[in-house]
C-alpha cells in the first residue's frame, strides 16, 4: 500500500515549524514520521500523519501550501545490514530513490523507512516479490 | 565653455520664433511621412497651419511609450529603413522593446547636443574622457562617444564593468572626465581602496552621471570621495539618448537644449500645463529630428522647470533632477525595469500565479540589487526541493534574459506579499536615492 505523505512549503523563518506542529497538536493529529529538506531560502516539510486528509485541509485553511505525494513505508530488519538488503533489491531492479527517512516508532523488531520513488506502484510489486514487507496501514501503530 | 553660444545663449524671444517655425515644420513632416501621425492628427482635427503660436502645441496629441510599442518595430520611422544609420533598443513595458532609429542627420544632432552637454559640464577640447556607460543597444555609451568625438576629446571607451581595469586605466592615462551611472561611481570606491588607491587622488575632475535618479546627498558623497565635480545629465532613448539636458557647474537644474527639444511640464492626470516651478510630467517634442520625430512625448518623468536666467549665461530653461515617475518604472543599474515585464514572464511559466514583489536595494558603495519574491502556489509546489530550485532558476533565467541584468529570485509562502485593498504592492524600493 502506498502511504499519503503531506509536504508543506516553509520559508526559512523563525517559528514556522512550530506553527505547523502546533496546529496539528491542537487538532489531535499525530506525526508518525517527518523530515525537512532545505535550500538556502526555503524548506519542504514532509510527514506521515495519522489523519492525512484532515491535515491537508486544516493546513490549507491556515494558508500553507501543501500537497500529497505517494510514498511507501518499507519494513527494514533492525540489525546491521538491514537497510542495505532493501536497497540492494531496489538497485537490482533499477529503481531510483528520490528520498527517504525513518519512522519515529518501530514495529516489533522492524524499523520503518519512508521511501519516495518515481513509480511507487511498480516498487510495491517488486518489494513484495522479494519478500520485503511494507506497511499496509497506519492504524496498527 | 559654451559649445554653441548662438543657440544656447540666444535671446528667448528670438529662440521662440525659431521653435515655432520648427514646430510647424515637424507637424507637417510627420503628417506627410508617418501614417500613425497622419491618422492621429486627422482624428484630432489639427493641421500644421493651426499652429500659430507656441501655445497652440496644446492642440497636438500626446505620444506615449504604448504608441511606440504598438507600432513595433519601425512604424514610427519617418524615413525608409535604409536611411537609418543606427537603431537602438530599450526595454518596453511588456513584450516588445522600444525601438528608435537615427538617420545621419540625427546622429549629427546627437553629436551636437552631447558636445553641448560635455562642455556644459566643464569639458574642453583636448580633455580625456573615460566613458564607462555601457556601449551597445543602450544609448549611454555611444551617445557620450559621439559628443566626445565632435568635441575632439580623447576617448577611453571602457564601457561598463571590469572595474579593476577601469581604475588601472584611470590611474595610468589620467582622464579628466568620467561618464557613468552615479551608482557605478560609488561602486568603484571600494575596488579602488582594495587596489591600494586613494580615491581622493583620482585624475577625474568632472563626473557626468545619469541614466538613473540620484540625489544631492549622493552628489556630495561622490564629490568628497573622488574629489571631483559631479553633474547630472538627462536623456531618454525615445528622444535621442543622453543629451536632452545637462547641469552646469552652478548645479541649479539641468539646461534643456530647447532649440531642438521643446519641453512642457504637465499635470499627468489632466494633461494641462502646470505653473512654472510646480512638479509635473515632462513632455518633449523633437523639433528637428528626421528619422523618428515625436510630438509631445510623455517621458513619465516628474520634474519641475524654471525659466529664470542661469549665472552660466545660457538662456535655456532648467529642469530639476527627476523627482519620480508617473508610471511604475524603476531604474536599476541604469536599466529601465517595468513590473509588467516581470509579470509577463511569470505568467508565461506554466502554473505560476503572478503574486510577486520586486525589492530593490543598494547597500553602501555597491550596485543596485533586484530581488523578486514569488509566492508558491499549490500548482507549482513540489515535495522535491530540487524541482523547486529548478523552478526558481527558470524564473531567474527568463527574467534576466528580458531585463538584461542579474537578479535574485526567492520563493516565498503565500500571502507573504502585503496586499493593500486587494492589490499587491509591486515594488519595494529601499534605496536612498
Amino acid at each position: 500500500m502506498k502511504l499519503k505523505q503531506i509536504s508543506v512549503f516553509l520559508e526559512n523563518k523563525k517559528g514556522r515549524l512550530h506553527e505547523v506542529c502546533d496546529i496539528l497538536g491542537k487538532n489531535d493529529i499525530n506525526i508518525r514520521a517527518l523530515t525537512i529538506a532545505e535550500s538556502e531560502d526555503f524548506g519542504v516539510l514532509r510527514m506521515i500523519v495519522n489523519k492525512p486528509e484532515q491535515t491537508l485541509e486544516i493546513l490549507r485553511e491556515k494558508g500553507f501550501v501543501v500537497r500529497f505525494s505517494d510514498t511507501v513505508a518499507v519494513e527494514v530488519e533492525d540489525k546491521p545490514g538491514g537497510l542495505a538488503e532493501v536497497l540492494k533489491v531496489l538497485r537490482e531492479n533499477d529503481i531510483n530513490v528520490e528520498y527517504m527517512y525513518g519512522f519515529v516508532e518501530k514495529k516489533a523488531d522492524k524499523a520503518l523507512v519512508v521511501f519516495r520513488f518515481d513509480e511507487p506502484d511498480k516498487v510495491v510489486n517488486v518489494l513484495k516479490e522479494n519478500g520485503i514487507g511494507i506497511l499496509e496501514e497506519l492504524e496498527g501503530l | 565653455m559654451i559649445w554653441n553660444e548662438k543657440y544656447e545663449c540666444m535671446d528667448p524671444q528670438e529662440l521662440k520664433n525659431i521653435q515655432l517655425e520648427r514646430l510647424r515644420n515637424v507637424v507637417n513632416y510627420v503628417y506627410e511621412k508617418v501614417p500613425f501621425y497622419k491618422n492621429r492628427l486627422n482624428t484630432y482635427g489639427v493641421h500644421w497651419k493651426d499652429i500659430k503660436s507656441l501655445s497652440d502645441i496644446k492642440k497636438l496629441p500626446f505620444t506615449t511609450k504604448e504608441d511606440l510599442r504598438d507600432n513595433y518595430p519601425f512604424g514610427l520611422f519617418a524615413r525608409p529603413l535604409n536611411e537609418m544609420k543606427e537603431i537602438h533598443v530599450s526595454s518596453g513595458t511588456t513584450g516588445n522593446p522600444t525601438v528608435v532609429g537615427y538617420t545621419r542627420e540625427d546622429i549629427e544632432l546627437w553629436m551636437e547636443v552631447m558636445a553641448r552637454a560635455i562642455a556644459c559640464a566643464g569639458g574642453n577640447p583636448g580633455d580625456m574622457i573615460q566613458i564607462a556607460y555601457g556601449y551597445g543597444l543602450f544609448t549611454g555609451g555611444l551617445g557620450f562617444h559621439y559628443g566626445a568625438l565632435k568635441m575632439e576629446l580623447t576617448i577611453i571607451p571602457t564601457s561598463s564593468g571590469q572595474t579593476k581595469r577601469q581604475l588601472k586605466l584611470m590611474q595610468d592615462f589620467k582622464p579628466r572626465i568620467l561618464a557613468c551611472t552615479p551608482s557605478y561611481a560609488l561602486y568603484m570606491v571600494d575596488e579602488a581602496k582594495e587596489m591600494g588607491m586613494e580615491p581622493k587622488n583620482s585624475s577625474w575632475e568632472i563626473g557626468i552621471f545619469g541614466a538613473e535618479p540620484w540625489s544631492d546627498s549622493i552628489r556630495k558623497e561622490i564629490e568628497e570621495i573622488w574629489n571631483m565635480t559631479a553633474l547630472d545629465v538627462y536623456g531618454l532613448s525615445e528622444i535621442i539618448g543622453p543629451g536632452v539636458a545637462q547641469e552646469c557647474s552652478y548645479k541649479d537644474g539641468l539646461h534643456i537644449f530647447w532649440d531642438v527639444f521643446y519641453p512642457e511640464v504637465i499635470n499627468p492626470e489632466t494633461g494641462e500645463e502646470v505653473k512654472e516651478g510646480e512638479d509635473g510630467e515632462l513632455v518633449i517634442t523633437t523639433l528637428t529630428k528626421i528619422g523618428m520625430p515625436l510630438l509631445r512625448y510623455r517621458t513619465r518623468d516628474i520634474v519641475s522647470i524654471k525659466y529664470d536666467r542661469c549665472k552660466c549665461g545660457r538662456t535655456s530653461p532648467r529642469i530639476s533632477k527627476i523627482k519620480g515617475r508617473t508610471d511604475d518604472m524603476i531604474v536599476v543599474r541604469g536599466i529601465n525595469v517595468f513590473p509588467s515585464q516581470i509579470e509577463h514572464v511569470l505568467l508565461g511559466i506554466e502554473g505560476t500565479q503572478p503574486h510577486y514583489q520586486i525589492i530593490v536595494d543598494r547597500k553602501a558603495h555597491s550596485l543596485d540589487e533586484l530581488e523578486i519574491w514569488v509566492e508558491v502556489e499549490e500548482k507549482i509546489f513540489s515535495d522535491e526541493v530540487k524541482k523547486l530550485e529548478e523552478l526558481q532558476e527558470k524564473i531567474k533565467k527568463e527574467i534576466e534574459s528580458v531585463l538584461g541584468i542579474i537578479i535574485k529570485v526567492k520563493l516565498v509562502e503565500p500571502k507573504t506579499i502585503e496586499r493593500s485593498m486587494g492589490k499587491a504592492k509591486r515594488v519595494i524600493d529601499k534605496r536612498q536615492l
